[in-house]
């Protein structure tokens, strides 16, 4: 298998859907309807188009050059569509979704092992441009008008997604820890359990259940293992909360701004290298 | 195609260099006190409150317990400061307001030559934040009632009041004779003439809900019930002067209503019709700009560019940037590295031949930290109108910070953040503390510098209200500050001597007496500069009602003057570097 067709080929849901057009389908739906009702996109299209662009471009360019011919765009869609939605930069700077998307579509095609890339392109992207950019970009991190239809329409849609794809175990699983973790955090940090839940009820965390955590190509096999996974990465992010309550953290550091983001970003490359290191080489 | 150890070589190499660029161009700007970078900008700004007379310090107010966990956050306003002329003896005074019960507020009368003294108890407007009455959050002057000296309407959350000047340097407080005795938890207010009869009209905006008496809590859930598009804020009331000293209601019949927890609003005609508009800056909701309809109503016009950006809008400051003959707008907001950039708004205004606002802020213009008040002004005297914005909201602990504990409850659905109790008690946590304030000079077509190093301005007090006025009659704009839980500040500002100056003291007669909606635009060295008198801009915030223009090399070729009644005057080759006081021609 060429280096470009691992990056590219289709994990086959049910019925033989690429799960990536449920997921590319939901996003667009997400977008259509945010921007419609709540403008989540802000005042100009121009971050986005640049955002979906540069991913789409990279993409094609990278493919091109590994293996030629015409890539598929499913994954380059989401990761653009994500980038967008999620980069939050300094009044009017475009540049970071240019080079966020790039990253993104890049690390798919450096950060390899056995033929795999180890992390959800668009996780580790905004990761790293919270890491090393944070000066000029934040991450979304409010409501989208917190208006209850609009979320009840992104957690069906999304649930039944997830379910088509095969990966509903990941979204419960998570949702669950997650949910464990902020039960048990209020008997440290004694914070109101409203306010340990409230995050996951988020746009952020929506984008985190439906799309990354989920990513067909940077998960697990197995479904226990799958549901472990994520377990692990809620108790990372839950340690992440902790760092930050009790200030051991210093203030304004960029894990405090996402700690989902950057629990999966540790967790989700270190057992997806422990499986492929397991199986023998092809 | 390229061997493949080369052409992965090459990829990561492009990789690595993706991430530098991010590294390099990410960098943080601003924050802390930003050291002199050498350049010059024709003006040096000094701190000399103490040396002029001015002692005041804020207090906060002290609310109902029930808040406890989160009470620097929403005790964290009141600290408001306006410009007047309470003497009429044509010397800026100052009113600056205290907001804890037992603290007084302060009305610095100028002495004549920029030094000042707290007159305020034996005026009657000390003693006004009293248990049971409320605390002030922020005052507007202008002469209401005609007599030719300047009244004070007094917003509050409680009840506001209405001090009417009896013209031998007392007040008399006739809110209730005049009908806005209303408790309220108001954080803004204008005077605006909008029906354009000679009398001035009163727009006081709501924050909470006024059913909440902040001190006596029957419930927590008196919070924001979203971030972006909030609703459940206090009502906001536009009240038409009688003439008799009375006001009468007409919210509801001019339909200038909001609920979306308006922070700030300012008055003027923006769409050239010669009637005033109202545009709103409102927390955890989009602007909102109302439309005056012939002095009958007014409409909230919808797709002219301000929903698609919802933000939390802290103030409005009104300002011909361009220098275009056109009234720009700058709406501040919220930003945070790594948390949030929601970006102030710098709104290029085309309401009148295109029908639309367009914001083109960027940079410094959009960040500048957690912004409260800012004003337009020209501090250099250039002939541009620049930008001054202060900042930061509470300064406590060096080391912790609450934007982590506050960002649980602000992306969280439902009631959550509507409820006082569920959000992370902040303790001694600062959020957003010690900004650095933002001077931002007007370089042209739309391009502004911070010189705030370079110029003087490097406190990092907890900045809410600033407010311009040449207090010593030297050509120059001096700079007034409120801090939250902080000293009153006076920036004397120097100004380069080669570079001109004018101001227009103008008297409505048919108009109202203070002028309130005047419009003078200045023509000098070809180009053409407007001005507005505003009774309320910024945030908790008023301006001297005298307008100050820059001339630079200039010389000023003509001024007109366009009254409130409609009238229009000129005045050829008016005398720079003076007052120019112009009284409205009767026919």
């Amino acid at each position: 298998m060429s280096l470009a067709a691992a990056t590219t080929s289709a994990p086959v849901a049910r019925r033989g859907i690429d799960p990536r057009w449920l997921s590319s389908s939901f996003l667009t739906l997400i977008l259509v309807i945010g921007q419609w009702r709540f403008q989540i996109l802000g005042d100009s299209y121009l971050p986005w188009l640049v955002a979906l662009s540069s991913a789409l471009l990279t993409e094609i360019v990278l493919h091109r050059l590994h293996a030629g011919g015409f890539p598929n765009l499913l994954s380059a869609y989401i990761s653009g569509n994500s980038v967008g939605i999620l980069l939050k930069p300094s009044g009017g700077l475009i540049w970071p979704f240019a080079v966020c998307a790039a990253i993104a579509i890049t690390s798919k095609y450096v950060l390899r092992y056995r033929k795999r890339h180890l992390w959800n392109p668009t996780n580790f992207s905004v990761c790293v441009m919270l890491l090393v950019a944070s000066g000029q970009v934040s991450m979304l991190s409010h409501q989208w008008g917190n208006d209850p239809w609009m979320v009840a329409v992104i957690w069906s849609v999304g649930l039944l997604t997830v379910y088509r794809a095969k990966v509903l175990q990941i979204t419960l699983g998570y949702l669950v820890s997650f949910a464990f973790f902020a039960w048990l955090r209020t008997f440290v940090n004694h914070h109101p359990l409203g306010a340990e839940l409230g995050p996951v009820t988020g746009p952020m965390y929506q984008l985190f259940m439906f799309f990354m955590v989920t990513d067909p190509r940077t998960i697990v096999r197995g479904k226990a293992k799958q549901v472990g996974v994520v377990f692990v990465v809620a108790l990372a992010e839950c340690v992440i909360r902790l760092l930050c309550d009790f200030d051991v953290l210093p203030a304004g550091n960029p894990l405090c701004a996402a700690p989902p983001m950057f629990a999966l970003f540790v967790v989700g490359p270190i057992f997806l290298y422990a499986q492929l290191a397991r199986e023998p080489a092809r | 195609m390229p061997p493949p150890l080369l052409l992965r070589a090459a990829v990561t190499a492009s990789f690595v260099a993706l991430i530098g660029y991010a590294w390099w161009a990410g960098r943080a700007t601003g924050g802390g006190a930003p050291a002199p970078d050498g350049r010059e900008f024709g003006f040096q700004l000094r701190e000399c409150s103490k040396e002029r007379g001015i002692d005041f310090v804020h207090h906060a107010p002290r609310l109902d317990e029930k808040l406890a966990n989160i009470m620097p956050h929403v005790a964290g306003m009141g600290a408001a400061v306006s410009v007047c002329d309470f003497d009429g003896d044509g010397w800026a005074d100052l009113y600056a307001t205290n907001s804890d019960f037992g603290h007084a507020n302060a009305l610095y009368r100028n002495r004549g030559d920029g030094t000042f003294e707290d007159v305020a108890a034996s005026a009657g407007v000390a003693d006004v934040n009293v248990e049971g009455r409320g605390v002030s959050m922020g005052s507007i002057w202008a002469d209401f009632d005609g007599d030719g000296d300047q009244d004070c309407f007094l917003y509050k959350w409680g009840l506001p009041q209405l001090f009417r000047n009896e013209g031998n340097g007392t007040f008399q407080d006739v809110a209730k004779e005049a009908g806005v005795a209303r408790w309220m938890n108001s954080n803004g207010a204008c005077w605006i003439d909008y029906d354009r009869d000679g009398r001035l009209d009163l727009y006081v905006t709501g924050y909470f809900r006024e059913e909440i008496d902040l001190w006596h809590l029957q419930t927590t859930m008196i919070m924001q019930a979203s971030f972006e598009f909030a609703r459940n804020g206090g009502h906001n009331y536009l009240y038409r002067n009688l003439g008799d000293g009375r006001f009468e209601d007409v919210t509801e019949r001019t339909g200038t209503d909001s609920t979306r927890w308006t922070l700030a609003v300012a008055a003027a005609d923006l769409n050239g019709d010669g009637w005033q508009d109202l545009y709103l800056a409102n927390d955890y909701g989009p602007e909102e700009y109302f439309e005056n309809q012939g002095g009958e109503r007014f409409v909230r016009r919808e797709g002219v560019g301000l929903e698609e950006s919802s933000k939390s809008g802290m103030s409005v400051a009104l300002g011909d940037f361009e220098n275009v003959g056109r009234l720009g707008v700058y709406v501040t907001n919220i930003s945070k590295s790594g948390y949030l950039f929601q970006g102030n708004n710098l709104r290029i205004n085309r309401l009148a031949d295109r029908g639309w606002l367009q914001n083109v802020a960027e940079g410094t213009v959009a960040d500048c930290g957690w912004a409260w008040g800012a004003q337009f002004g020209d501090l250099d005297n250039d002939g541009r109108q620049d930008l001054y914005v202060v900042n930061g909201f509470v300064s406590a602990s060096q080391d912790r910070d609450y934007w982590y504990g506050m960002s649980k409850i602000a992306g969280a659905a439902g009631e959550l953040a509507e409820d006082a109790r569920q959000w992370p008690p902040m303790e001694d946590r600062s959020l957003s503390g010690y900004e650095c304030s933002r001077v931002l000079v007007n370089q042209g077509h739309g391009r502004f510098v911070d010189a705030a190093g370079s110029v003087g301005a490097n406190d990092l007090f907890d900045g809410r209200a600033v407010a311009f006025a040449d207090f010593r009659h030297c050509g120059a704009l001096d700079v007034a500050i409120a801090n939250q839980k902080g000293p009153l500040l006076l920036y004397a500002n120097e100004v380069a001597a080669d570079r001109g100056w004018i101001a227009f003291a103008l008297a409505g007669t048919r108009s109202n007496r203070s002028a309130v909606g005047a419009t003078v635009t200045l023509h000098a060295g070809g180009a053409r500069q407007s001005q507005t008198v505003l009774a309320g801009s910024g945030f908790c915030a008023q301006n001297d009602l005298v307008l100050h223009f820059g001339l630079g090399s200039a010389r000023p070729e003509k001024a007109v003057v366009r009254w409130p009644s409609g009238v229009e005057q000129t005045v050829e080759s008016p005398r720079e570097r003076g007052i120019v006081r112009l009284e409205e021609p009767r026919e």
